[in-house]
């Protein structure tokens, strides 16, 4: 089971009263960029086995999107922090390397 | 001609092992906007007699009151017909702040749980620990496939809030969850 905090509202939930929105801290790239640059937008996504970076959505409770770092693996959360931020926290950073330290760091 | 206005599911009741009923006409209005703003917190108070709720709590005053549904949102419950006064009267007030105002008394049902065992009767179709949970807190979730929002009123009185769209689908499944002799007793 996947227990989430929402930083919206305070609310530790259970996975089902989230909807899931993909990979976190994506970069838009929109109409003049490169083709490689917008197809990656696009189409590519991390898919990673472990630390990953997450975007919810507090679906049935305050409605709110937010980030989520955690283990696609174990299930372990490393924290949940606000949809305005565009690269994880270096207090989610430290989380993670305390807590996995062979993980390779954000990139 | 006059129009007859109805709640969801009038007079509808279940006596399990908490009772079941639909509470009726109940006016609600949602209020979205800045609620750090003094300007704002003046103008509600001024108009329903409340405080503004802190985080996942519910302010009350006579029949008029206040709940935080999410940093960006209260809903205001007062007399169903005083409803669409009391969004004329804090458009006027709230005229240059950002906020927005729809009155939605007729678009949601509410149903009233009483009884010391609505912990027990919510816990099998929510999926939240009410532990914590007391008079005054608030708890948005979902019960079953649904929407829903808990209001703690009292120990032993609590209210749901869901779509009126949804509402026989809510009654059946309180009703389901209520059922004399089925209380799980995780909370004694
Ligand atoms: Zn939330």
């Amino acid at each position: 089971m996947l227990l989430l905090t929402c930083p919206c509202c305070g609310v530790t939930a259970e996975e089902t009263e989230f909807a899931p929105g993909g990979e976190a801290h994506l970069k838009r790239f929109g109409p003049g960029s490169a083709d490689e640059d917008y197809e990656s937008y696009m189409f590519n996504r991390k898919n990673p086995r472990g630390v990953h970076f997450e975007r919810w959505r507090h679906a049935y409770g305050c409605g709110k999107w937010f980030l989520a770092a955690r283990d696609t693996v174990m299930l372990e959360v490393f924290g949940t922090y606000p949809a305005q931020t565009t690269e994880p926290p270096a207090e989610i950073v430290e989380k993670i390397k305390a807590r996995r330290p062979d993980w390779e760091g954000y990139a | 001609m006059s129009e007859t206005l109805t709640s969801a599911l009038p007079g509808a009741e279940y006596e399990g092992f908490v009772t079941v009923r639909e509470a009726g006409l109940q006016g609600m209005i949602t209020l979205r906007g800045d609620l750090g703003s003094k300007a704002l917190a003046k103008a509600v108070t001024k108009a329903t007699g409340c405080a503004l709720p802190a985080q996942r709590q519910i302010t009350t005053e006579g029949d008029h009151a206040l709940a935080w549904m999410s940093p960006d949102e209260v809903l205001i419950l007062c007399p169903h017909d005083k409803a669409p006064a009391l969004v004329e009267t804090l458009s006027e007030a709230l005229a240059g702040e950002f906020a927005t105002l729809a009155n939605v008394s007729d678009a949601r049902a509410v149903f009233r749980l009483s009884g010391a065992g609505w912990r027990d009767a919510l816990a099998k179709i929510c999926p939240v620990d009410f532990a914590p949970l007391g008079p005054g807190d608030l708890r948005r979730t979902r019960a079953a496939q649904v929407a829903a929002a808990i209001l703690v009123d009292g120990a032993e009185e609590v209210r749901v809030i869901c779509f009126r769209s949804v509402a026989q689908y809510m009654f059946d499944l309180l009703k389901t969850a209520a059922a004399p002799g089925s209380e799980p007793a995780l909370y004694r």
